[in-house]
């Protein structure tokens, strides 16, 4: 039987990556096929190719048995190949209609769209009603407007990328069957993930990469997840040193009852939130993005503030709940919000001035008012050396740095303070495994040196690799602290959707 | 897709890794270059002799010591507002409305002058350049209150107050404060000695004015590229959510921009009313608020370059005069020169930021 | 006191402000900010000027007014969509380019005197009386500005297109992720507000008043941008703005008839001091711009691979 989308040596570089090198991939109608490998290993680069958005350098595609010269996606989807990106192109004001009415090649009226939804989301199991307005959804309902826009082409082929990052675990399992329904009726689908287990579950044959170039073909089911993941490294997986819990130390952070309104009309409310952290523990809270971590961040660094009650949040026995981000910074805490460009960090300036960005109330660097430059420098360097940022100088712009370069410079930035308190949002979203490590690490050493840290992260995996506590969020509502020793993932992931936890 | 472009680009814009400092300089290098091209078309099309326009406009004026004189005069008020607009647009803060608050520092300045007129005392001075200040810093408050409080467009407001501020000229110099002696001319009585800004260079109307404006240069210069208030302002106009996040406060440095700005036009207003008008009429500017923001971007929003700049700018300017007396050039000609440069300034600027590299759609292969 | 006559002078009065906002508001809505209005309408104002007094013929006129308003208009597209120049920026250059161009043509025709635009004389109708006169009495221009206005709602809310030009200006990388055209569509709305701002510059020249100034605009290119705030980006509320402006600016003509006191100064001030107030109403309300304003308006798009 003749594969249903063959690539034969396709290659792909941009200047100085060599993002797909020489790749072979066959996929068969009706399989669930996944595309496996770390992050940077050129899953996202191949599947662009396939779609249409990128030219190959050379190699060659075919498509039913036809050598295929893609023009762009459009091409693409009248062929039958439809494709869900980890990043949705949506459009907040608009409906869930419009958005697919602009996403789709057909000039159908907005009222046959209309029922064709309802028709496509029944039959597939993916509720959405057509009628909202995209800002109102939660991330999984607009996932699902990426699949129900895909499907109502009746493709052949259906990509995705990375979908259950954004998921919770009882999603995830909606969507394995609503793929495995497709796939079924002769769809062939091609599955992004690093997720070993899930990949497991799901696909009956994987295509592995590493930097760039196929290293395995297997059947995931059976193979283990470790066998698959030494592959996608290229190495004997270390055993991550879970350390040691510390016994009770003092309360460092204590949170209780927080409640905000969010400033955002497309924002999540958090209801009476209460956690503590104590001196030398990591504590972890879970929870899909848009459930509220970014107000809770707000309200911990002080970003938001509003009159809250006595003790609503304490930090070393002090009430901060009326202190702005300085105050909050000059009592030896630092905070690292999730997004990078634009916040953690500025992308057109340089390093030593991004050094400078959450250091300014220091002495050193700043002596009346003038910019102390020597020592704004040596800071950058160290920042640089002890950190392992690849970079060629203090004078970069930050925007040059690779995302997990960056992460790791914003992190060596605060930990270089020396704060009693941490507390930092997605740590490794985005992020390649190597720094990854590196990031982890320096949090463990940093805790280890009885400072508090607080983690809000969406990988699961990481949470239960260093934290000590669990608690999650839904909703703006957080969950009882749980010890991560005796938790389990199901019982974590049901909270994240929603459920109760039993 | 029913909207594939029919042009498909065969040259891509790149960022570039860092800022080109090499284009920083080059570009306003080039664009004055480009718009001198354009002076010799549009001089042709006019029926002028391309070069002697040329010649007539930006060479004959500073030929002699009176015209480097007049070539300073008109350059004080452009870098006086313009180092003040700089530190704004570095902060995304725009204020459009630099023209007003000259005007209302020339009215509050003019009143203390016309006030104290009569008074005999080395104070005057002082006290009238001061209420200039003020003037043009509480002018320029009004668009930060309401941008800081209700979150109104600042362009919108600030542009709208110049336009009152100069009816209110028009309306003081009309009325209350006409000049009775002055055969209903609509301007009002001359200021005394006492409240003139004194002449450097005799025979000349270069003022002490002037000297404000180097020191202004330097003072504006330590503080974007040496203070802490500098660095503050440029973060909150790359990234107000990082400026947040560093416990800048953006409303504080709003206020700053504006009063600050607004206090150097208001400066520049009452230096020219002090200076080389020596009273008050119903226009007190050609226009130097609006042609301050080109000078600001001319010179790349800092203050040395703000210094160059206005010396193009000034010298277009009465180069644009002396074309009027010496070939008939009608007057609207400079503003037509700074609104072209302006353009040029802006195309080239684009090699700043990003690299232009060749590509093709259509063959998937790097041409 | 005869009420007629002034709602004659107040729909002359808006009609120019509500051509220019009405394409300001495209514009706006594709996500990019055009601040160049008043250039672009006194470039209007002088082409018409000028093609009327060399031609004798109203159509070419304005014909001449809309299309060169367009066409300063492209070159502030070039800049802002091809070279990424800032929006902000280039908007002023084009005004202020503007007004020294209109200038320098115009020097020729100052003090030159024009017969104003034939008003639509409908037999039959327009003698009804009032009625007959309010709504069948004007020119062209005026029936065009509310024809203009009530088809771009009806583009905006009820056609595809619409909905493209809306989803880009909301997100242009979602968008140019869907395959669209970033600059074709901006490029569009660009000149398409380059077009009407051409058009009401023509109608001060024309008819408002049928002469030649530098800078007869005096700032209406401003509350034009105003008024796209103020009516929070929907074409019926545009509409109401401008007629309150129109009502605003006769009525200060008016009250020195009624023996109000004041300098004249003060009630021209009158335009832009309820400018300022209605900017500040409006801008309050951060919900309803967020939900209204498009997303990515003043951002230049650069596609990042």
């Amino acid at each position: 039987m003749a594969p249903l989308l063959k690539l034969s040596g396709v290659t792909k570089s941009f200047p100085g990556i060599l993002a797909n090198d020489n790749v072979d991939l066959n996929v068969m109608p009706g399989e669930i096929h996944a595309l496996l490998g770390e992050n940077g290993a050129g899953k996202s680069t191949l599947v662009k190719i396939i779609y249409g958005l990128l030219k190959p350098d050379s190699g060659l595609l075919e498509w039913q048995g036809t050598p295929l010269k893609l023009l762009g996606p459009s091409q693409a989807r009248a062929l039958g190949i439809g494709m869900v990106f980890q990043h949705f192109s949506l459009f907040d004001a608009l409906t869930v209609c419009e958005n697919i009415a602009i996403a789709s090649d057909s000039n159908l009226s907005l009222k046959t769209l209309h029922s064709k939804i309802m028709e496509v989301s029944e039959d597939y199991g993916l509720p959405l009603d057509p009628d909202r307005y995209v800002h109102s959804l939660s991330v999984g309902e607009k996932q699902r407007i990426e699949i129900i826009r895909c499907l109502l082409q009746s493709p052949k082929l259906l990509i995705l990328d990375e979908p259950t990052s954004v998921l919770t675990p009882q999603e995830a399992k909606n969507l394995f069957v609503t793929l495995e329904t497709l796939a079924a009726s002769g769809c062939a689908i091609l599955y992004i993930s690093h997720k070993l287990e899930e990949v497991k579950r799901l696909c009956m044959k994987a295509t592995i990469l590493r930097n760039g170039a196929v290293v395995a073909t297997c059947d995931p089911r059976l193979e283990t997840a470790r066998t698959m993941a030494e592959r996608m490294i290229g190495s004997k997986l270390n055993n991550i040193q879970r350390r040691k819990s510390p016994k009770s130390g003092r309360s460092r952070v204590r949170i209780n009852k927080l409640s905000l309104k969010s400033s955002d009309p497309f924002g999540i409310d958090l209801k009476s939130i209460s956690l503590n952290v104590s001196r030398g523990e990591v504590v972890g809270i879970a929870g899909v993005a848009g459930n509220g971590q970014n107000e809770l961040m707000a309200a911990l660094s002080g970003e938001v503030i509003q009159s809250y009650p006595n003790d609503t949040i304490v930090f070393d026995d002090i009430c901060v709940a009326g202190m702005r981000v300085s105050e909050r910074r000059a009592m030896g805490s630092c905070f690292v919000p999730e997004e990078r460009y634009g916040h953690a960090a500025i992308k057109e300036m340089s390093l030593k001035d991004n050094a400078l960005l959450t250091s300014s109330k220091n002495i050193n660097l700043v002596k009346k008012g003038l910019l102390q430059f020597d020592a704004i420098n040596d800071l950058t360097e160290k920042i640089i050396f002890d950190f392992d940022v690849r970079t060629t100088g203090s004078k970069m712009e930050s925007g040059s740095l690779s995302g997990g370069n960056l992460q790791k410079f914003i992190l060596g930035r605060e930990i270089l303070q020396e704060p009693g308190i941490l507390i930092i949002s997605q740590p490794t979203w985005g992020v390649d495994a190597g720094a990854a490590l590196v990031l982890r690490k320096s949090l463990l050493e940093l805790a280890a040196r009885g400072c508090a840290v607080l983690i809000i992260s969406q990988d699961l995996d990481e949470i239960f690799e260093i934290c000590d506590r669990i608690a999650v969020l839904y909703q703006g509502n957080l969950s009882a602290l749980m010890d991560t020793e005796t938790a389990s993932m199901d019982q974590v992931g049901l909270l994240m959707g929603g459920g109760n936890g039993e | 897709m029913s909207l594939i472009p029919q042009f498909i680009p065969k040259f891509v814009l790149e960022t570039r890794v860092e800022v080109s400092n090499k284009w920083v300089i080059l570009s306003p290098i080039i664009a004055i270059i480009l718009t001198l091209f354009s002076g010799i078309i549009i001089f042709s099309l006019m029926g002028k002799d391309p070069l002697l326009a040329l010649y007539t406009f930006f060479i004959q004026p500073v030929t002699t010591l009176f015209g480097v004189t007049e070539l300073l005069v008109k350059a004080t008020p452009l870098v006086l507002i313009g180092v003040g607009l700089a530190i704004g647009f570095k902060a995304n803060v725009w204020n459009i409305g630099a023209e007003g608050q000259f005007t209302m520092g020339a009215i509050f300045g003019g009143g203390a002058a016309l006030l104290c007129n009569n008074i005999e005392s080395y104070l005057v001075l002082p006290f009238v350049l001061l209420l200039g200040i003020l003037g043009g810093g509480f002018w320029g408050a009004i668009p930060a209150f309401f941008k800081t409080r209700f979150n109104a467009n600042e362009i919108l407001t600030s542009l709208m107050l110049s336009y009152i501020a100069v009816l209110f000229l028009s309306y003081l110099v009309h009325g209350p404060w006409r000049d009775p002696g002055g055969f209903n001319f609509p301007e009002s009585q001359l200021f005394s000695d006492y409240a003139m800004l004194p002449v450097l260079v005799e025979n000349s109307r270069l003022n002490l004015g002037s000297v404000f404006a180097i020191l202004v240069v330097l003072l504006g210069w330590i503080l974007i590229a040496r203070s802490i208030i500098g660095f503050q302002l440029r973060v909150v106009g790359l990234a107000p959510a990082a400026a947040h996040y560093a416990g800048f406060k953006h409303s504080g440095l709003v206020w700053l921009s504006f009063t600050i700005s607004g206090g150097l036009a208001g400066l520049a207003g009452i230096a020219e009313v002090s200076g080389p008008i020596g009273q008050l009429l119903p226009s007190v500017s050609p226009g130097y608020g609006f042609t301050a923001i080109i000078v600001a971007f001319l010179g790349r929003l800092h203050p040395v370059g703000v210094l160059f700049a206005s010396l193009v700018m000034a010298l277009s300017y009465i180069g644009g005069e002396n074309a009027q007396i010496e070939i008939g050039l009608p007057a609207a000609v400079t503003g037509l020169f700074q609104g072209v440069l302006l353009f040029f300034l802006l195309a080239c600027d684009v090699l700043v930021r990003y690299r232009i590299k060749s590509s093709s759609f259509i063959s998937g292969k790097r041409s | 006191m005869d009420l007629l006559p002034v709602i004659l002078t107040i729909i002359t009065a808006s009609t120019p402000l509500l051509l220019a906002a009405t394409g300001e508001l495209i514009t706006e809505k594709s996500g990019v900010l055009n601040l160049g209005v008043e250039g672009m309408m006194l470039i209007g104002a002088i082409a018409a000027f000028a093609t009327a007094v060399s031609t004798g013929s109203a159509l070419l006129a304005i014909l001449a007014g809309a299309f060169s308003g367009a066409l300063v208009a492209s070159v502030f597209a070039v800049l802002t969509l091809i070279f990424l120049a800032n929006q902000v920026a280039t908007g002023l250059a084009l005004t202020i380019f503007g007004v020294g161009l209109s200038a320098l043509i115009g020097s020729n025709f100052v003090g030159v005197a024009l017969e104003p635009l034939p008003k639509l004389n409908v037999d039959g109708v327009s003698t009804i009386p009032i009625l007959g006169k309010i709504l069948f009495n004007h020119d062209v221009l005026v029936y065009l500005s509310f024809g203009m206005i009530f088809l771009v709602g009806w583009f905006l809310s009820k056609t595809r297109a619409g909905l493209i030009l809306r989803a880009v200006g909301e997100s242009h990388d979602s968008a140019h992720a869907l395959g669209y055209s970033i600059i074709t569509v901006r490029y569009l709305a660009v000149i398409f507000g380059g077009f009407m701002s051409g058009l009401g510059g023509s109608y001060l020249s024309l008819v408002y008043t049928p002469l030649w100034a530098e800078n007869m605009t005096a700032g209406r290119g401003w509350i034009a941008l105003a008024l796209v705030v103020f009516g929070t980006w929907r074409a019926g509320r545009v509409a109401f703005g401008a007629y309150l402006f129109g009502t605003i600016t006769i009525l200060q003509l008016h009250v020195q008839g009624w023996g109000i006191n004041i300098a004249s100064q003060f009630m021209t001030m009158l335009p832009y001091i309820a400018t300022i107030v209605v900017l500040v109403l409006i801008s309050r309300d951060k919900g309803r711009i967020r939900m209204n304003a498009p997303q990515c308006i003043g951002k230049p798009f650069h596609p990042s691979k």
